[in-house]
């Protein structure tokens, strides 16, 4: 008997590839192409008086430099505002290239193609562009204050403002027997992925076909974009994602200008062209995320149990609103956590500012969700002397409270309803893996050698797996070898092998004998994308649904050839056989060169299936409704979003000289439903939590007033190394299966990063013993905090 | 992040190198390249004539006795980190170099470059001048030694003539009955530090007789301040407080994005008292 693979931790197939340097990227891709470089925006905000390329067109080697008014039909159009809100009354897009204003250091403004970025960039810097400076609105003060305007039609800086709301939470609070108000920060950061943006593209002449090599997210998303500026129909457009360096939501945006223009390029000038994005572009030209400025009112009684919950934010959307406004609304709908919180009304501004512009990074807006409400309950606790855990489990869901409706409408249109879930186990767990109850006689150990060191926890919900849909072609080949599709992109999550483990165990076939293709609009012309922890939950759907598909034929044609029934039929190990009499089988790769009644008799497979005849010579070779050949495709569209969720937990240790922050441990309980592959699991909690501890101490970026990005490099952007991350990460699951798909599946893609900076302020507050209200929090923060502390302690209150 | 176009020259011999040097006024020396490397892809330099001397003959040793420790223009970090003959003669330099960067880094930067690069965020400058060490350099005119002290004359910038290549530097053992140690503190391990401080004690008879500490990143060159008379003879608390204090009047911390100049002088002040204790304690092992 096979053995079943589902929640088995079997190795990614991926990594002797990836590892050793095998992968094929974007820039690996060797077309013999031309290069393209960008010139950017040194301003944050100008107009543009003139633009000079003369200087350019007799540089030899150079082949185009184009601007806005070298664009034509829809490529001279604003780039497309993705995903439209109601309230997102006053979007604004860019265009491919600046048309008379920029709106940040970084915006494309022209293009050179040459015959290597050498002599591209050369040439870029040759290009003389006259500007007229305007003032630049940096910040969410500098925009809300909206003393100067990013748009000149957009009144107040305002792209948004949206409100929700499950109750009268203002007329609860105020009949509360305890109130609290906080105000909450949280900086910039970005995804940063090893491999940045690129892309390629082939014109075929002779056939009017543009074939498209991009890092993407969503190579569907991108054919769509390409197709409809360039004017072509989708079928004349193929758009192939090879290995992708991460991506951790930066390239679900789309598209980019470049990949626009690059495909404008190969099409104009009849050869292959490419782009390839260096880090500092990265840093001034894609996305970034997570500034958001919060006042919290909250109303709650004596136990800390909330009973009004009042929330207004300010989001930072940076210069344009290409990817709407998932971000604030999940920050909005995901901040309520695994908490019953009372009547909750939330409000946010998106405001414009000139900078680059705000889409989802892994998290999307739930950190900073997670951030306001975990704050909000150490607040509570802090100001009822309570145990931090004690004052989470009053407020907590029951498990017999689901599916639970929290009456608020989530990012993809949908109910905010929990599908499943045990926090107040959850909760145990967390306690119990970092030592919550101990940790007070470590805290004196700790303090009699002269160490300070203070613990935090933080738990977060995550609407995972969002719609419309995914598909998936399962296709059994002659060889017994299974030849799976699936539309959405990989970008190292583990796909090949976490979806072949779902392969193998619904078609009982080896695992090695599975191959997974993603993001080749080729293979599968229908897909969304990877993104929002969304792989598993819709792709491993559809593929499971494939694949039954593919066995009930595979089923249907080796009953007729081993004249038994389907339903005593078994598949081991590729070979189909009557169950209790092994003797009578066949091969699967048999049964899918009888799933074709082509004449022919091509290899072995072929001639050993002649042994078997199938059929009634008196039908049609292909029965009415049938298809020749062994494949089943399905697609798989859930009504709403599934959610996981997951507590973390962090002690930490600061210096009481230097102020230096190190993490002594981290804890994490995480609940993604069934497990297909812990190991993947892991790693992407791993991952995650290593992005959040960079959100937490390390990163932001580092606007002047003028709008110039000062840290953009890896010199002075701080990922956290490995080195900075602890040794170990204490991982516990626990699953509680989703009765929204077939397999019981939650995303798992995000969740390692939401909780991060909630915990690891809590932990610093409390080795500190004053308020963490913003992150994240640097040593010389920290040292400047406790200066102020100190002052505020010896002043006398002033009453 | 790709350079502007430029000439390469890569000589066999140091008068080759010498002439390509002066050939042309705007000439860099390549050595590691973990410095000029990324400031050309960053278009941040643009010399138009790289001179590569890594196949140079004989530049690559690392050897220490009585007098000192002598690093070649071509030895690697790493090379010089491995020595345990390095260690032993004068082990302020293994310490520091055990916080220059990453180990990938380390195996291509050269400690020669690093000290001629004149960095007043780099350790090896600092140490250099803590040390009173010199570096030897051969140019047009010959061979001549630049000591520390005169190696460093603006930020960034050191007193080597531009067709001079340094070929090595030389850091005097440690005294008997003197003790070294240093500390930095930087955001993340192998980042510039924030702030760092080296310390060499001579201690004679249970007295302190001699204390000087070298700073990183609260100056905008090398910095050494010596705080003997500061510390009065001794590294008890009070004494400690007076150096720290003294060693400030010298120094003249910035705010930048990762650190404010607050900060920067309570941990030069934290890290002097921590240097110089250790030193002491060392200097009585010794």
């Amino acid at each position: 008997m096979t053995t079943k693979l589902m929640g088995e931790a079997v190795q990614r197939v991926e990594d002797d590839r990836l590892v050793r340097g095998g992968g094929q990227y974007v820039d690996d891709i060797d077309l013999d192409a031309l290069h393209i470089a960008v010139l950017r925006s040194p301003h944050a905000h100008a107009r543009i008086i003139s633009i000079d390329v003369d200087p350019v067109l007799d540089i030899e080697g150079v082949h185009a430099v184009w601007t806005y008014d070298d664009l034509e039909g829809a490529m001279a159009e604003p780039l497309p505002l993705l995903i439209p809100h109601p309230t997102l009354t006053h979007g604004r897009t860019q265009y491919a290239l600046a048309r008379d204003e920029v709106n940040y250091v970084g915006e494309a403004i022209a293009m050179v193609v040459a015959d290597d970025r050498y002599l591209a960039e050369d040439a870029v810097a040759q290009i003389a562009v006259e500007y007229e400076l305007l003032p630049a609105v940096v910040g969410v003060e500098a925009a809300r204050a909206a003393e100067n305007l990013v748009h000149d039609d957009v009144p107040g800086n305002i792209a948004a403002r949206s409100e929700q709301s499950n109750g009268d939470a203002e007329a609860a609070i105020k009949a509360a027997p305890h109130t609290l108000s906080l105000d909450l920060d949280i900086e910039r950061s970005a995804c940063m992925p090893m491999e940045g943006r690129g892309v390629t593209a082939r014109w075929d002449t002779a056939n009017g076909r543009l074939q498209v090599w991009t890092s993407t997210q969503t190579s569907t998303g991108v054919r769509a974009a390409v197709a409809a500026k360039l004017g072509l129909d989708l079928l004349q457009v193929d758009v192939i994602t090879p290995d992708v360096g991460g991506g951790f939501g930066v390239k679900i945006n789309h598209p980019w200008p470049e990949e626009l223009l690059v495909s404008l390029a190969a099409q104009r000038l009849g050869r292959p062209v490419k782009f390839t994005e260096d880090r500092r572009e990265h840093f001034i030209s894609s996305a970034h995320e997570r500034a958001q400025l919060h006042h919290v009112d909250v109303g709650f009684d004596d136990e800390g149990r909330l009973l009004g919950l009042d929330v207004r934010f300010w989001h930072d959307h940076g210069a344009y609103t290409p990817y709407g406004l998932i971000v604030p609304i999940n920050a909005s709908t995901q901040l309520v956590g695994p908490y019953k919180t009372g009547p909750y009304r939330v409000t946010f501004d998106s405001l414009y500012t000139n900078t680059v512009i705000v889409t989802p990074y892994r998290g999307a807006g739930r950190p900073q969700g997670c951030f306001v409400m975990e704050r909000t309950m150490d607040a509570i606790a802090a100001y009822l002397g309570k145990d931090r855990a004690d004052v989470r489990e009053v407020n907590l869901i029951q498990p017999d409270e689901f599916p639970y409706d929290h009456g608020l409408v989530f990012q993809d249109g949908r109910e905010t309803i929990y599908d499943s879930g045990d926090f107040p186990t959850m909760l145990q767990k967390i306690k119990a893996l970092v030592g919550w109850d101990d940790f007070e006689s470590y805290r004196a150990e700790m303090a009699a050698q002269g160490r300070r060191v203070g613990i935090g926890l933080a738990a977060y919900v995550e609407g995972t797996g969002a719609g419309p849909y995914e598909g998936a072609h399962v296709n059994i080949e002659s060889s017994g070898k299974v030849k799976v599709a699936t539309g959405l992109t990989s970008q190292g999550q583990g796909h090949q092998t976490a979806f072949a483990q779902i392969v193998a165990d619904e078609l009982g076939v080896p695992f090695e004998d599975v191959e997974i293709t993603t993001g080749d609009t080729r293979r599968m012309a229908y897909a969304v994308g990877t993104f929002a922890s969304r792989a598993a939950v819709m792709s491993g759907s559809a593929i499971h649904l494939a694949a039954k598909k593919a066995k009930e034929k595979a089923l249907r044609i080796a009953s007729d050839a081993l004249e038994a029934d389907p339903e005593d039929l078994q598949i081991v190990d590729g070979v189909v056989s009557v169950k209790g009499s092994p003797g009578t089988s066949i091969n699967l790769g048999t049964v899918a060169v009888l799933s074709n009644p082509l004449r022919y008799a091509f290899d072995e497979a072929s001639k050993a299936a002649t042994q078997f005849s199938v059929g009634d010579a008196t039908k049609p070779p292909v029965a009415e409704g049938d298809e020749p050949g062994l494949e089943g495709k399905d697609f798989y569209s859930p009504t709403r979003s599934t959610f996981a969720s997951g507590m973390h937990a962090v002690i930490v240790e600061t210096d009481p000289d230097t102020a230096e922050i190190t993490i002594l441990k981290y804890a994490v309980v995480h609940d993604c439903g069934t497990v297909i592959n812990p190991m993947i699991v892991e790693g992407q909690i791993h991952g995650g939590v290593a992005q959040g501890i960079g959100g937490a101490l390390y990163e932001k970026m580092a606007y002047d007033e003028s709008g110039q990005l000062l840290n953009a490099s890896f010199m002075d952007f701080l990922m956290p190394y490995v080195t900075e991350v602890p040794d170990a990460i204490d991982v516990d699951h626990l699953e509680t299966p989703s009765p929204l798909n077939p397999l019981g599946i939650k995303g798992a893609g995000e969740a390692g990063v939401i909780p991060g900076s909630a915990a690891i302020a809590a932990a610093i507050e409390d080795a500190e013993g004053l308020p963490i209200t913003a992150m994240p929090i640097s040593p010389s923060e920290l040292f400047e905090l406790r200066a102020q502390h100190a002052v505020a302690a010896t002043t006398p209150e002033e009453n | 992040m790709k350079p502007t176009a430029f000439d390469y020259a890569r000589p066999e011999t140091l008068e080759e190198a010498v002439q390509a040097l002066g050939s042309h006024p705007d000439a860099k020396v390549l050595a590691g390249g973990q410095s000029l490397v990324p400031l050309m892809s960053m278009r941040l330099a643009a010399p138009a004539l790289i001179v590569d001397i890594n196949h140079l003959p004989g530049l690559d040793h690392v050897t220490a006795d009585a007098s000192g420790v002598r690093i070649g223009a071509l030895a690697r970090h790493a090379d010089v980190l491995a020595s345990a003959d390095v260690r032993r003669v004068q082990p302020l330099v293994s310490l520091a170099l055990a916080n220059v960067a990453h180990p990938t880094i380390r195996n291509r930067g050269t400690t020669v470059g690093s000290i001629v690069h004149a960095d007043a965020a780099a350790e090896m400058p600092m140490v250099l001048q803590l040390l009173g060490g010199s570096v030897d350099v051969v140019g047009s005119g010959g061979r001549r030694t630049i000591t520390a002290d005169e190696l460093y004359v603006a930020p960034l910038e050191s007193s080597l003539a531009h067709d001079e290549v340094a070929v090595e530097a030389f850091f005097p053992a440690l005294p008997a009955g003197s003790g070294v140690a240093f500390e930095e503190i930087s955001r993340r391990h192998g980042d510039y530090a924030m702030c760092g401080v080296a310390a060499v004690v001579a201690v004679e008879d249970g007295r302190v007789t001699s204390a000087r500490a070298g700073y990183l990143s609260v100056s905008d060159v090398p910095t050494v301040v010596d705080l003997t008379d500061a510390l009065g003879g001794s590294v008890d608390e009070a004494a400690l407080a007076r150096a720290a204090e003294a060693a400030l009047a010298q120094l003249e911390p910035e705010t930048d994005i990762h650190a404010t100049a607050a900060y920067r002088a309570h941990l030069a002040k934290v890290l002097t008292a921590r240097v110089l204790t250790a030193a002491h304690d060392h200097a009585r092992e010794e």
